[in-house]
């Protein structure tokens, strides 16, 4: 199973906790997940659906290269983090 | 009496109430470490809303129903999904009017970048205005302290609710009469020295900071514009430019007394690359007479050099039209309940404020 966590920042304004599924892409395994619960996409993707520019996501350790179509493959066990880049403030 | 001051900042919304004359109380805080963007209190429903930006997150819009206190997210304004993918995002809630007293649960917000939204709903659901958003001009607006252009002054004629008047840094000031479906651009007379000599006098070109409207007599118009003091009494579509006034004609905030077309106050401060206080010495000017004269108000503000800067949204006035207020970059607040006339200070250690607003 892959296993999609999301920064602990999210959670004082929306409910996003770890959630187990399989998918092929990462836009496959957000959009489950966005399916089941709307209001967390718009704090992730941009009008567009493209990733938010100050959003990473982690693929086993690794940054993603797609980020407007979310296109970057999964293996069956992926690890999947959805993280804030840091800035000031 | 019990007048409230909504005062939105970067680490969150503030509230303070006037208890008795010269007493304010300060109520409850919300969206503690959020930035506020914009705040707004429906006068037809008692509704309550917030624009917040997450940075991070996006833009969110929230509200308190009347009679609660709970807030809770509603919808924001989105840019439709365009195929290439290239399209734009909202990075900002920068206004937040209510539409007139015969289109209940109408909202419009403006964005950065300039997007005109339109809700009927109570702000649930949004639909970007598209008449405007297609305008071939709009290719030449551009960013004023921004990146990207955006609208910041809705003016909702109270008498007639498809007379929208609209300005935007940068691209001038425009008008709809019809509700939105068709847009012109207006602002014969507004002045850019920014601009080249043969375009200072091009509507689209055009940075008015803050554009508001007399509530009694709306087509009496103030602009406090990047480049000076300007007025209008047909509507917006003819500016008289203000020359004289000290110590500045620069600044971004203004408002205008809501029965009194010719009374309207301003937040001067050094132009361009400084913006502080002139002579670090805070002041608010005021004109009774449609800009002939002007009189600097100094009574409770700081001896000592101050450097606030005042926001665009971050005075404002009452529907009652003696009590005003506004808050600063440094996170001070004052309200006045003489007209400005005399001046207190609510408090010196606010997050840096974006914007002010009274009940309505």
């Amino acid at each position: 199973m892959i296993t999609v966590t999301f920064t602990p920042n999210l959670q004082r304004h929306v409910l996003s906790p770890p959630r187990e599924l399989q998918a092929d892409t990462v836009a496959n395994a957000l959009h489950q997940i966005f399916a089941e619960n709307p209001a967390l996409a718009g704090y992730i993707l941009d009008d567009q659906h493209r990733l938010r520019k100050n959003i990473a996501v982690f693929i086993d350790g690794t940054l993603i290269q797609d980020r407007n179509t979310l296109s970057d493959s999964l293996q069956p066990s992926s690890d999947v983090q959805v993280l804030q880049a840091l800035s000031g403030g | 009496m019990n007048e409230t001051v909504h005062i939105g900042t970067r680490k969150g919304l503030f509230q303070f109430t006037r208890t008795a004359p010269g007493q304010w109380q300060r109520n409850e805080t919300v969206f503690l470490g959020d930035p506020v963007t914009m705040v707004l209190t429906d006068p037809r429903t008692g509704d309550r809303y917030a624009g917040l930006n997450h940075g991070h997150f996006g833009v969110k819009l929230h509200a308190a129903r009347a009679g609660t206190s709970e807030w809770k997210e509603i919808g924001t304004p989105a840019f439709p999904k365009v195929e290439d993918g290239d399209g734009p995002t909202v990075e900002l809630i920068w206004e937040l009017v209510t539409g007139g007293d015969d289109e209940p649960g109408t909202l419009w917000a403006g964005t950065i970048p300039g997007g005109l939204f339109k809700s009927t709903d109570n702000g649930e659901s949004w639909r970007l205005i598209d008449a405007l958003w297609q305008k071939p001009e709009r290719e030449k607006w551009f960013g004023g302290g921004y990146d990207k252009p955006g609208i910041h002054s809705i003016c909702v004629h109270p008498h007639d609710s498809n007379t929208i008047r609209l300005a935007i840094s940068c691209g001038g000031v425009w008008e709809s009469t019809n509700g939105g479906e068709t847009w012109q651009q207006t602002g014969q007379g507004l002045r850019a020295a920014f601009m080249p000599p043969e375009l200072a006098y091009d509507p689209v070109s055009q940075d008015p900071h803050r554009m508001v409207q007399c509530a009694a007599s709306p087509d009496h118009l103030w602009i406090q514009h990047h480049n000076g003091i300007f007025r209008s009494e047909d509507g917006g579509h003819n500016w008289t430019e203000i020359t004289d006034v000290s110590p500045s004609v620069f600044g971004f905030a203004v408002a205008v007394h809501p029965t009194q077309p010719d009374t309207a106050w301003f937040v001067p401060a050094i132009k361009d690359e400084h913006r502080i206080p002139v002579d670090a010495q805070l002041v608010v000017t005021r004109t009774r007479d449609g800009g002939k004269t002007f009189e600097t108000l100094t009574r409770g503000l700081p001896e000592e050099p101050a450097y606030d800067l005042i926001y665009r949204h971050s005075l404002d006035i009452d529907d009652g039209g003696d009590l005003l207020a506004f808050g600063s970059t440094t996170g001070n607040l004052w309200v006045s309940e003489d007209q400005g006339d005399h001046w207190q200070c609510l408090s010196k250690h606010l997050p840096p404020i974006n914007v002010v607003r009274f009940d309505l």
